[in-house]
């Protein structure tokens, strides 16, 4: 993107040391400038101080929601006496996602440090870092980076010869998605089953074990230590208006080039899939049908709108051209989960998938989301079936509809949106599947292991 | 043993009396109750869900779950509410190796009910079920966070990542030679605490 004549992309600030041979040790962390934000922050600055770089930043939490991070920390209640907590949401469970798992496992410490760093600004000396279950051996490598922070002196006890004393733990999940929405986590963390609470009050007020906490996503705390080191100023000087910094994607699907990519907030998404340093175009010289661009929760968009806005201007990988159009003819950036379907793909078998995924993660607690998302998923059957009618169609229309807006957390939202957006884009593609009852499902791995022999 | 899912499974009082975490199992309780404030150590309870899992052959029974509640010092329910919530803990007794595909979008756009298929008819049972050996349970997973390497399984700790039929013979054969119980908290998980 051009910014002031200067064109800017390609800046990497959270995995630009990804290839460096052992970053994943506190040794070679350090020689490429690691912990450098906990002793700038530590030493030179208040905690008020930091808040205020990353609300400069113009930050917002990259696990989905994209709220500004510096607002949701200047929510949480400081009583005296009552200890804060700061807890990292590593639960990434969103069809899609699998950028947080790739950071910790390669560079584990710059979450450590993002840790230390923001809890610093926090004043919280106790935080979790709640990985999801699955995700076991990471976590056992974020233990061995925990275990060389506090041998160094990074964790424990006065760190720096400073008062600030701070505690970290890992918590494993038992394999749940709704543990990444907030108080489900908080509640999980407390050994519950992970039943969203009602809102308010707000976790930054009553949250673990009823004490002020912030929960934020692996990479929003990881971007504190760039934050930090450089001034919330520069940071805020990468990307586009409200969309700065750079974000994580995670690309899957039929693309060339599958993988974790830092982006500079701002590239079009057309760069994005079809040029060499990113996705590298689609796979077997086929051509692009569907994109998912932020997570499954996300409204699909058929080709012509994901490279181009309703408007015909170019779509950006940032939160407002994504979102551009609305629900109409927009998207969201979501999670960053970035999935590409090809020309052969149905439309309706991939919301069967995502469907079934819902129905398979709504924790029960509000009946809309617990059957409705049932509902769905049999109804989706029975187009795969070959059982569906044409009507079938407004049904799945009618229930989506009698979800959204009706649910404690938004796990309704994240089960109606792919529903309706399948329908609102693809709709021939429902009917005809109806019309002619029969639906011919594809052999994924032969097509795409034969045509690659 | 009865092998009914969820509350109706007999409680044997003599088994429970058996029940005991090794003390190197104890150990690793003991660190993960220290990472909690004193009046919150149920806050352990996945955790040391997971050590029981492993400890106690792949699988929660009601005499596990009731052990792991006087070691928290909380009631029976409480840990039978979580373990009933949470996918990764087995209410009836598994295969060694519980072999967990991904069927979510983008291991489905890859091949994942291929490989679910290839496997079924290599092991010869059907997704829930287990080889007559008790060697293998087949299940299918939701998203396990590798839709970059897809399509994959999940078996205990390890994950196994662009899949193909000649990599899941090698899998299988791999397992089936070694013969051991596959846990989530393989790989030396107490050394690491």
């Amino acid at each position: 993107m051009e910014r002031a004549g200067v064109r800017l992309m390609g800046k990497k600030l959270l995995i630009h040391n990804d290839k460096v041979a052992n970053i994943h040790t506190l040794d070679v962390y350090r020689a490429h400038g690691g912990y450098a934000s906990v002793e700038k922050a530590l030493k030179t600055m208040t905690p008020d101080q930091v808040t205020d770089e990353v609300k400069k930043s113009g930050l917002r939490g990259r696990g989905g929601a994209g709220f500004p991070t510096g607002m949701k920390w200047s929510f949480l209640a400081k009583p005296e006496g009552v200890p804060r907590y700061l807890v990292c949401n590593a639960d990434e469970s969103e069809p899609g996602t699998f950028k947080d798992r790739y950071l910790m496992e390669v560079i584990p410490h710059a979450l450590i440090e993002g840790m230390i760093t923001s809890s610093y600004a926090l004043g919280a000396n106790t935080s979790y870092i709640y990985i999801r279950g699955e995700y076991f051996y990471v976590a056992r490598i974020v233990e061995k980076a925990l275990a060389e922070a506090y041998a160094a002196g990074w964790l424990g006890k006065n760190i720096l010869g400073t008062d600030f004393s701070h505690d970290c733990y890992v918590q494993v999940g038992g394999g749940a998605y709704i543990c990444g929405e907030e108080t489900a986590l908080l509640e999980s963390l407390e050994g519950k089953r992970g039943n969203p609470r009602i809102k308010p009050p707000f976790p930054a007020v009553a949250g673990l074990w009823g004490c002020p906490t912030v929960v934020n996503n692996v990479e929003t705390i990881a971007a504190v230590v760039p934050i930090v080191n450089d001034g919330g100023e520069a940071y805020a000087k990468i990307g586009i208006g409200k969309s700065t910094g750079t974000k994580l994607i995670s690309a899957s699907g039929h693309i060339n080039k599958p993988g974790v990519y830092e982006i500079e907030l701002g590239i079009p998404v057309e760069e994005f899939i079809y040029s060499e340093e990113y996705c590298g175009g689609i796979r077997n010289r086929k051509k692009m049908k569907a994109v998912v661009a932020g997570g499954s929760s996300v409204p699909i968009l058929p080709t012509e709108l994901i490279l181009k806005t309703a408007k015909g201007e170019p779509r950006l990988m940032t939160y407002e051209s994504l979102a551009d159009g609305g629900f109409a003819t927009g998207t969201m950036l979501g999670s960053g989960g970035f999935i590409v379907m090809d020309e052969d793909t149905s439309i309706v078998k991939n919301l069967f998938t995502f469907t079934r995924f819902y129905h398979h993660e709504s924790c029960g607690q509000c009946s809309p989301c617990r059957e409705g998302t049932g509902w769905m998923e049999k109804i989706l059957k029975k187009f795969l079936n070959g059982t569906a009618n044409e009507s079938d169609v407004d049904l799945l229309w009618d229930i989506q509809s009698k979800i959204e807006g009706k649910t404690i957390c938004p796990l309704g939202e994240a089960a109606a949106w792919p529903v309706a957006a399948a329908i609102r884009h693809f709709k021939q593609e429902f009917l005809d599947v109806a019309r002619s009852k029969k639906f011919v499902d594809v052999s994924h791995y032969d097509r795409l292991n034969k045509i690659n022999a | 043993m009865s092998s009914q899912v969820h509350g109706t499974q007999h409680f044997d009082k003599a088994k429970r009396a058996e029940i005991k975490f090794s003390p190197e199992a104890m150990q690793t309780v003991q660190t993960i109750i220290s990472h909690y404030p004193e009046a919150k150590i149920k806050s352990a309870l996945l955790p040391v869900l997971h050590v029981a899992q492993a400890e106690f052959g792949g699988w929660l029974s009601p005499e596990v779950m009731d052990y792991v509640a006087s070691v928290l010092k909380i009631k029976p329910i409480e840990v039978f509410e979580v373990a009933s919530f949470y996918t990764m803990y087995n209410l009836k007794p598994m295969g060694k190796c519980v072999l967990e595909v991904c069927q979510t979008s983008s291991c489905w756009l890859n091949g994942a009910e291929d490989i679910v298929k290839y496997i079924e008819k290599k092991l010869n049972i059907k997704v829930g079920e287990t080889t007559t050996d008790g060697m293998f349970s087949l299940k299918v997973a939701e998203c396990l966070g590798s839709c970059g390497t897809a399509p994959m399984l999940q078996c205990g700790a390890s994950y196994h990542e662009n899949l193909t039929y000649d990599k899941v013979d090698k899998i299988l054969d791999d397992y089936k030679a070694e013969g051991k119980l596959k846990s989530y908290t393989d790989l030396d998980y107490k050394n690491t605490l």
